[in-house]
Formats: C-alpha cells, structure tokens, sequence
C-alpha cells in the first residue's frame, strides 16, 4: 500500500479520526467491548448452568430448577470438600498473612546484602511452572508422608499464596511514610505504642488484601490439590476436577456457581474497607 | 486488584538508604523474612532441587532420562507442541491486548476503573469453574459448535484438540498481558504521535514508527509472562484437551502418578525450567536494551 492511499483509507474512515483527539472511535469501542465479552461471557455461563434441570452438561439448559444446589448442599461428598477447602483456606490466609506481611517488613526496613536474591525467592513460587512445582513438592511428600494431611496441603499452600502477600504488603509499605513513625516518637510515643497506634492502622488494609489472596488462593488451587488428595481429604476444586472427568456430575455446575460468587465477593472485601476508610 | 500481577515498586530506595536514627530495629527487622525463608527453603526450593537431581540419579546415575527423552518419540513431540503453544497463544493474547490497552490509557479514570476489573475478572473467578464453563461451550453441541452450525459451518468442536486449549489459555491469560502493555504504554508521552503527524507522517506510520517501538518493552514483557506460565498450564490442557495431543504438563502428570517415574518426570520439569529461566534472562536482557532506547527517544 502507498503513502498516499493509506491516508486517503485513513481519513475516510470516522473511527479513526474521532480516536485522534483523546477520545476513543467507535471502531476501538467495539473491539473493546468485544473483549470484555470475551474475557466475562464463557465464566458467566456457569450460572444459567446451575439452574438447569437436566442430567447433562447441555448448554443452554431447556428447563430450570435448583436441584443440582440441592444436590450439592445435600451430598456428604461435596459438603465435606467444601469443609475441607475453607478449613485449608483459612489455615493458609493466617500463615502465610503472618510470613508473608514480616518478611515484607523485613525486605522494606532491613538493610542486608542479598536482599535482591531473597526478593526473587519470595516471587519465585509464581514463576516456576505450576506442574513442576505440585510434583516437586509431591515427590518429597511422598517420602515425608505429608500426602492427604492437612499439614501438607497448607504448606504447600502457603508457599504458594507467600508471593501474593509479599507483593501487597510491599506495595503497601512503599507508601508508608516513615517520618510519621519519628513524628510519634518525638511527641512521646515509645516503640510499642507507635506500632500500635500508628503502623498498624496504615498497614492494615495490605494485611486484610493479603489474607484475602492468600485464602482464595489457596481455595482456588488445583493442581497441587489433585496431587496431593487422598479418598479421605479432598478440596473442593478436585472434587469438581473428579466431577468432570470421572463421573459426568452437573453438581459441578452449582459448584460453579457458588465458587464464582463467593471468590468474587471475597475479594470485594478489601476494596469495601478500603472506600470506607477513605470517607469517614 | 491489580496486586499480584503489578509488578512491585523499588522499596530499596525508602528502606535501605533512610536516615539510621533506628539502628538497632533495623538489625531486628532482617530477622522478619527468616520464617518465610526457611519455609521457602524447605518447601519449595529443596524440592525443586530434589527433582532436578533425581532427574540424573533415578533409576540410574547419568544423562540416562534425557536421552530417553531425547530417544522416546513422544517427549520431544509434546515439548515442541508445548513451545508451539504457548508462542501462538502469547501472540493471539497480544493481538487482543494490545487495542485494549492502549484504549486503557485513553479513556477516563472511570472507564479505566472499569476496563480494569474486567481484565481481572478471569483472574478472579475460579479456576475450575473457568475451565468447566470452557468445557460447555467448547464440547459437542456446545455454544461454540452451535454458533457455527448456524452459518453452516458443522462439527467444530474444540473440546479434546490444541485449539481448544489454546482458546481458553487465551482467556485466562489476558491480565498478564494486559497489565505490563498498559503500564508500559501509559509512559508513552502521546504528543509525540501529534510531533509526528504533523511532520507530515500519515497515522498508520506515525503509529508504526513512534508508538510502536515505544510499546515494545511492555510487549516483550507481556509475551514472557504468558508463556512461562502456559509452559506450566495443567487443568486446562488435562480437561479440554486430548491425551493423544497432550501438552507437556499432562506428560509430566502421567509419568508421577500412574507410573512413579520421577526420574523422566524430572528430565522433563528440569527442560521446562530450564526454557523458563531462559525466556526470563532473554527478556531481561531485551527489556534494558528497550527502555535505554526508549530513554533515548524521549530525551531527543
């Protein structure tokens, strides 16, 4: 294509000339909004889903009804993974809370050599592909018989759901103005006090976004999950993973269903406190 | 929202060059990170490590598992498609990143906002829920084959093929290629584009040669993300793809719990590291050379 005849194509075309002065033309508008569609619609079917009441995974149902939440709120099996995947979840959120908000304390007011080197190991979890991990971590289990045991899964957990604390909390600590803790103790404040009147107020939001991805984190995970269970200690996502692929059980869908709430909620949480905060 | 995929701020400059009026909690503070060191350390890292070496000691010393995997027919095939893969799916996750996050850095704070959980939504939502509702629409009958019976295209079904994978990888991923292209377009100074239209270059070329090579370090920094992390995709590949066309995850998988073989299993992991850190050091070594670049044509 020339110079000339490319500018001509340009400037016939509206979209691109209304996007020139700061504003969007319709033409990006619509590959946008495409988008959107594409990264919401294929997660938001599984809610039409779970009302269905057919015994397939046929989509869109042809008749509704809430057997399948009855299904799953009325099975020991899917009611014990659920148990089992908030009692993990939570265990998780504190540990990984407590490591993960002290390291970033560390990392932010300590100055030490291999700083940088302990950084990267703190990030590292979320590099390392996840199949390599779940059977690094599988395979010393193994020999350790931490395999089906709580301590395991939350271990396991929590050096997963370490990077995600770290990162908020650092994030959190950058914006801390330290000036303030030194205004606190010239006005008369000791250590103890300060910590409590003043660092804790200011980092607490990072502390509650770190639980929070912490313990979704660890409610979302799979791959480590699936290695690790055993028929007495399932998460909630295996047995929606054994739900798929062993028996062909729409519960799965209510499971869905009840996931893709309850994460999305949970996470909203932070975000709630935070505004909060900002209007007293 | 953004937390985990942003990337984290330079705290070095507030914490290690302050004032010391705090000397000796300072001292304290370093034994904070032990803890999560020593959980690392022993949870993770030797683990790794364990791998990597039963990868040359299990069941014999030696390089006995990689030329196996070399030899075997089928490891090398799975890896190169896994490569193949992930390149394609970093690709088509660009092409649908790039427009919108350049339409991120024009529009208001509000729609920004919006813009912003909407990228994040697959990030938040369940992993197995995503991949169940992929599986839906992807299978015989599903959405997607309806869609296409309808203009008279029949039998497209993606469910158990690479493309189906592919798809949903696509989906998931697009966060972490939005993210780094947005935070790296947002420093693009937009006058130069003005400079270079009214330089007489039509839009296209001031795009192509101004915008463009400004864009590039959070491209190649969005491009390594994504495929790092579809090299270690498991679920996806396992539920919508097909064990005669399995990705390299599903091999590893299979290789630990049917047949206990932690020596292959490991020979595989370690490559798969191995084409990780080196797409890491690549990348890093490029990102510099861009953002000197960059340095040098805003400056001019």
């Amino acid at each position: 294509m020339t110079e000339q005849a490319s500018t001509a194509a340009a400037a016939g075309r509206p979209g691109l000339r209304a996007g020139r002065d700061g504003g969007v033309g319709w033409g990006l508008r619509s590959v946008v909004a495409l988008t959107g569609l594409v990264l919401i619609a294929p997660t938001a079917v599984v809610i039409p889903m779970s009302f269905s009441a057919g015994d397939t995974f046929q989509f869109p149902p042809e008749d509704w009804s809430l057997r399948w939440y009855q299904a799953f709120f009325s099975s020991e099996k899917w009611m014990r993974s659920l148990l089992t995947s908030v009692q993990i979840g939570l265990l998780v959120a504190v540990t990984a809370t407590v490591l993960g908000v002290a390291a970033a304390f560390g990392l932010n007011r300590a100055g030490f050599r291999g700083r940088g080197a302990i950084r990267s190991l703190m990030m590292a979890p979320l590099i390392v592909p996840g199949i390599v991990v779940a059977v690094a971590i599988y395979g010393v289990f193994l020999r350790w018989q931490l395999n089906g045991t709580a301590i395991g899964f939350v271990t396991a957990h929590t050096v997963m759901a370490l990077p995600f604390v770290v990162t908020v909390m650092t994030t959190s600590l950058a914006g801390y103005d330290r000036t303030l803790d030194t205004a606190a103790a010239s006005l008369g404040a000791t250590q103890v006090t300060t910590f409590f009147r003043i660092t804790v107020p200011l980092i607490a939001p990072g502390v509650l976004s770190g639980f929070v991805f912490a313990f979704v984190m660890s409610l979302d995970e799979v791959v480590v999950a699936l290695f690790l269970q055993t028929p007495d200690i399932q998460t909630l996502p295996v047995q929606m993973y054994n739900s798929i692929t062993l028996e062909i059980d729409p519960t799965i869908a209510a499971a869905s269903s009840l996931m893709v709430t309850a994460t999305t909620l949970v996470l909203l949480v932070p975000q709630f406190v935070r505004r909060k905060r900002s209007t007293p | 929202m953004s937390a985990p995929t942003a990337s984290a701020p330079p705290v070095a400059a507030t914490g290690g060059a302050g004032p010391a009026p705090a000397r000796p909690r300072r001292r304290m503070a370093g034994w904070f990170i032990l803890p999560a060191t020593a959980l690392l350390l022993v949870f993770f890292c030797y683990p790794l490590a364990f791998v990597i070496w039963r990868s040359f000691t299990d069941p014999s010393a030696g390089l006995g598992n990689y030329t196996a995997l070399l030899h075997d027919g089928v490891s090398t095939t799975v890896l190169v498609r896994t490569l193949v893969t992930g390149l394609i799916v970093s690709a088509c996750t660009l092409v649908i990143a790039y427009p919108y996050a350049y339409t991120m850095t024009r529009v208001g704070p509000r729609g920004r906002n919006l813009m912003t959980v909407v990228v994040l939504l697959p990030f938040w939502t369940s992993m197995m829920a995503r991949n169940f509702a992929w599986y839906m629409l992807e299978q015989r009958g599903g959405l997607i084959d309806d869609a296409f019976s309808a203009v008279g295209i029949h039998g497209v079904v993606l469910l158990g093929s690479v493309p189906g994978v592919a798809v949903a990888m696509v989906q998931v991923m697009l966060p972490f290629m939005v993210l780094p292209l947005y935070s790296g377009m947002e420093g693009i100074d937009k006058r130069l584009l003005d400079a270079a239209t009214s330089l007489g270059a039509p839009r296209w070329r001031a795009f192509a040669r101004v915008y463009l090579p400004l864009s590039l370090p959070g491209v190649l920094s969005g491009f390594t993300l994504v495929f790092i992390l579809t090299l270690g995709f498991y679920v996806t590949p396992a539920l919508l793809g097909s064990p005669q066309e399995s990705l390299v995850a599903q091999l590893i998988a299979t290789q630990v719990s049917k047949l206990l073989d932690f020596g292959g299993a490991g020979a595989l992991g370690t490559v798969l590291l191995a084409v990780t850190l080196l797409a890491l050091f690549v990348v890093s070594r490029f990102a510099n050379l861009s953002s000197t670049t960059e340095k040098a044509v805003t400056n001019d």
